[in-house]
């Protein structure tokens, strides 16, 4: 159930579906719905149809069929109101090597009929806050990716938008500026209500950022939820351990075995995912004591999104990508 | 909701519009090119086949230098909208027209916008082209109105083939369609009186510049010049009809880059 | 020259003829593109027969001159861009670890600009003559005119691949294009010398050397055998040829010391 409020400030899909001529099904009957303020993450291998649903959702290709509603209006019927409620940073930054950071700047808020004055003051709150303001005036030919990404991401803010999409963002960025724009988008989020609709390759980034996710595999939804919904779906966390002696080895693999299925190992430990959730960690620990099992080192890992993208697709998301065959052999044993 | 349309185009336009203005005249590579073609043209035509003008039947009133001028204004008219689909193709090509795309509310804005800077691109290059051809000592016969309607013909030739070259550009998307612009456009430009008169053309060039509409042009616009208006109104005619088939033409390739994507 | 050093020279030449036939893209325009203007100064300009003084009644084997010329000039740009391609992407340091070095590099690159040379001559001829062009000098004028026209082509040539070495990118190369436009549009391209009535463009195209090449094409064409017109065509040529490769040469050693 959606109210009035929230549906104006979110995103409906229904049935939504793009096929391309002489090319695959891209996307293959889509429903899902996004509510104001809601970071949702759409994570998926390459060639799933991120991309492709975005550039649907922001009316930059019409649907197959199928139908969407962003910001309340219809992507097909009004793309107009469309485009003035959303901002997109598509997957390549579109940028002209030949203008500055501030010339950009200027040009989008012309472009969306920002007033004269504002243009200016608007312009150069973003490239502050997405840390350009020093390199505003040089060419963006010469600016590196990560700039060149942030850029991006301030142009896309130029009109105020309600909802934000975001493909791939932080593809090809350092550490240090990936967690810089996770809290930025966090922050316009919680701070200004903004809906932002974001896709990933990465499962630290949707579970870090995301307040639901859905994964996409081609072109179908296989699961939506929160992290931990999903997590949780999925269950299971995996302890890894690794004996002080290189002899205990083979005894400790046979102490950890009593707890769960082998879910591959390291090149000296072990690892188990736990039949019975996170609350055996003390059996396990106490079992390899009474043994006389010295413990080297001993750690447990929470389910991840990766856990659930294998478990829904039969693959590990890690090299998913369209390429490869269906069944591609997976390292580590399938759960139940 | 029509008034707020019309303001979002023109915003849209306006937008476009600075933008290819400004990489046109900061960027030489863009700039020289298209200021220096119509030139040699000029002075290539006019200066090295003078002698034409000499040519028993051959009976301008004003001399080879303003024949050859009404042709080079004419053909830079067009070849500055060629140059612009060159622009907006490579636009598309990288992305950046998606970035129009995304932000205009109407979309037309966006050809507008394009054709507004090769407006203004075919100006700057009008401007040095006639300085040149003033203080080369052309004759100038018309009156101050039939000079005016000279350059509002070449104004049409222009948007006609703006529109012709955005039309291109939307749906082939890519700096390949460059050759498809251009070729069709040098054609009809010179399967025309270029060198002499129509009269002083015989066989298949007679033939095919007889019935090319590019001829009616030439004629009407060396009649302004001359201060000897002739085929003005069909002249006129003909450029107005162009240019609205091929803003239809645009407009659908604007249609096909929207279902492309 | 040693046979392994000959053997790589051919190699190379054959890798740089058959890319130029793999570009359809090069090879149409550089053919097509010449003869529409021909087909269309042709019929343009049919009248300036008519002038006193003009050597011949058939304007078209006065123009045919100039497709020759034309065809060269795209020569530049294909031999040039094909090399600026190589060192953007790295190709020529691959080349820069085999023996090869200066000239013989060279020739070998303009290997695809020779035979392409051969193709637009043999076509611009034949298409001349089908169309009734005289050809004075006959059938042994052919072999001469085509041989001329290859030899501008290549010297023509070298002047691509000094700008592709001495610039690196084919950007600049293209570039080029309308320097040449000028060198062939300030001659005299579409009448002869004496009839270029305005001064200062006479003085230009009376020491332009594109001039000289067209008039030594045009001596086979008109006259028939002018040994006077033909040295100083294939003078310039080989003059042209000479000063290119040594530009090219010396921008090759500078650049294969910097990378
Ligand atoms: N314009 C197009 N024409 C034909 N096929 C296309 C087109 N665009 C995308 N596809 C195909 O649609 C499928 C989905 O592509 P899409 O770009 O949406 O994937 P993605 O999930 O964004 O992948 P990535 O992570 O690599 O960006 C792919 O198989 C792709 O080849
Ligand atoms: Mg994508």
């Amino acid at each position: 159930m959606t109210t009035e409020t929230q549906r104006s400030g979110g995103i409906e899909v229904e049935s939504l579906v793009r096929e391309f001529k002489n090319g695959p099904r891209a996307v293959d009957g889509i429903d899902l719905e996004v509510a104001r303020g809601e970071i949702y993450g759409f994570l998926g291998p390459n060639g799933a149809g991120k991309s492709t649903t975005v550039l649907m959702l922001t009316t930059l290709l019409p649907p197959t069929s199928g139908s969407a509603r962003v910001g309340g209006f219809d992507v097909v019927e009004q793309g107009p109101q469309v485009r003035a409620s959303i901002g997109a940073a598509l997957q390549e930054a579109a940028l002209d090597p030949l203008l500055t950071g501030r010339e950009h700047m200027r040009l989008q808020t012309a472009l969306h009929g920002l007033g004269k004055a504002e243009r200016e003051s608007r312009g150069n709150e973003l490239l502050e806050r997405v840390g350009l303001a020093h390199a505003a005036d040089r060419k963006v030919g010469g600016y590196s990716g990560g700039m060149k990404r942030r850029l991006d991401l301030a142009l896309a803010l130029a009109h105020r938008p309600r909802i934000l999409f975001l493909d791939e963002p932080t593809t090809g960025l350092d550490i240090q500026s990936r967690t810089a724009l996770w809290e930025e988008v966090a922050r316009l989020a919680a701070e200004d209500g903004v809906t932002v609709f974001l896709t990933t390759q990465y499962l630290e980034e949707a579970d870090a950022l995301a307040n639901r996710v859905g994964i996409i595999d081609h072109g179908h939804l296989v699961a939506e939820g929160t992290p931990a919904e999903l997590k949780a779906e999925i269950g299971r966390p995996t302890v890894e351990a690794a004996p002080r002696e290189e002899g205990d080895r083979e005894r400790m693999t046979a102490v950890l075995g009593r707890f769960g299925q082998g879910a591959g190992s390291s090149p000296r430990g072990v690892a188990v995912r736990l039949d019975g959730g996170e609350s055996q960690l003390a059996e396990v620990v106490r079992a390899l004591d009474a043994e006389g099992i010295a413990i080297e080192h001993l750690q447990l890992h929470a389910p991840s999104l990766d856990d659930v993208f294998l478990a829904k697709t039969g693959r590990s998301l890690e090299g998913a990508a369209e390429e490869e065959p269906a069944d591609a052999e997976t390292e580590t044993a399938a759960p139940a | 909701m029509s008034e707020q349309r019309t303001a979002g185009v023109r915003a849209v336009a306006r937008g476009v519009a600075w933008r290819s203005i400004h990489n046109f005249l900061t960027n030489p590579a863009f700039l020289v090119p298209s200021l220096l073609f119509p030139l040699f043209f000029f002075v290539s035509f006019a200066g090295g086949l003078a002698a034409i003008g000499e040519v028993p039947g051959f009976d301008f009133p004003s001399g080879y230098t303003a024949f050859q001028f009404v042709f080079v204004l004419l053909q830079s008219a067009a070849f500055g909208g060629v140059f612009t689909g060159f622009a907006m193709a490579r636009d598309f090509e990288s992305g950046f027209g998606r970035r129009y795309m995304l932000a205009a509310s109407h979309r037309s804005g966006i050809v507008l916008g394009y054709a507004l800077a090769a407006l203004f691109r075919a100006f700057v290059t009008w401007t040095v082209l006639s300085a040149v051809a003033v203080v080369a000592g052309m004759e100038i016969a018309g009156s101050g109105g039939e000079i005016v309607a000279l350059y509002a013909l070449a104004v049409l030739v222009n948007v006609a083939a703006t529109m012709w070259a955005a039309g291109v550009a939307l749906r082939v998307r890519s700096i390949q369609g460059g050759p498809l612009m251009q070729f069709p456009t040098f054609l009809v430009l010179f399967l025309a009186p270029v060198y002499v008169p129509l009269d002083l053309l015989s066989g298949w060039i007679h033939t095919i510049a007889s019935i090319n509409p590019v001829t009616a042009l030439l004629e009407a616009g060396r009649g302004f010049i001359s201060g000897d208006p002739v085929l003005a109104a069909a002249a006129f005619a003909i450029g107005l009809t162009l240019s609205l088939l091929f803003a239809a033409w645009a407009r659908g390739g604007l249609r096909s880059a929207e279902a492309a994507g | 020259m040693s046979s392994s050093l000959g053997n790589q020279v051919g190699q190379l030449a054959r890798r740089s003829i058959l890319r130029t036939l793999r570009q359809p893209a090069q090879i149409v325009p550089a053919i097509v593109f010449p003869l529409f203007l021909l087909a269309v100064n042709t019929g343009g300009l049919k009248e300036a027969t008519n002038l006193p003084g003009f050597p011949t009644d058939s304007y078209l084997t006065f123009i045919l001159a100039v497709p020759f010329i034309q065809g060269a000039l795209f020569s530049v740009m294909n031999s040039g861009t094909d090399l600026a391609r190589d060192i953007e992407t790295g190709f020529l340091n691959r080349l820069a670890l085999t023996p090869l070095r200066g000239a013989a590099l060279l020739s070998g690159l303009l290997a695809g600009a020779f035979v392409l040379g051969v193709v637009q001559a043999a076509a611009y001829l034949a298409v001349g003559l089908i169309a009734g062009a005289e050809l004075a000098a006959g059938p042994a004028g052919a072999l001469v005119l085509v041989l001329l026209s290859v030899a501008i082509t290549v010297a023509f040539g070298t002047i691509g691949l000094f700008a592709a070495l001495r610039f690196g990118s084919g950007e600049a190369v293209q570039g080029l294009f309308p320097v040449f436009f000028v060198f062939l549009f300030l001659s005299a391209m579409t009448l002869p010398l004496d009839l270029l009535t305005t001064d200062w463009f006479h003085a230009i195209a009376s020491v332009n050397p594109v001039t000289y090449l067209l008039e030594a094409i045009r001596s086979l064409l008109i006259e028939g055998w002018n040994l006077g017109d033909l040295a100083l065509g294939f003078g310039i040529a080989a003059a042209i040829g000479a000063l290119g490769m040594l530009a090219a040469s010396s921008a090759l050693k500078s650049r294969l010391v910097r990378t």
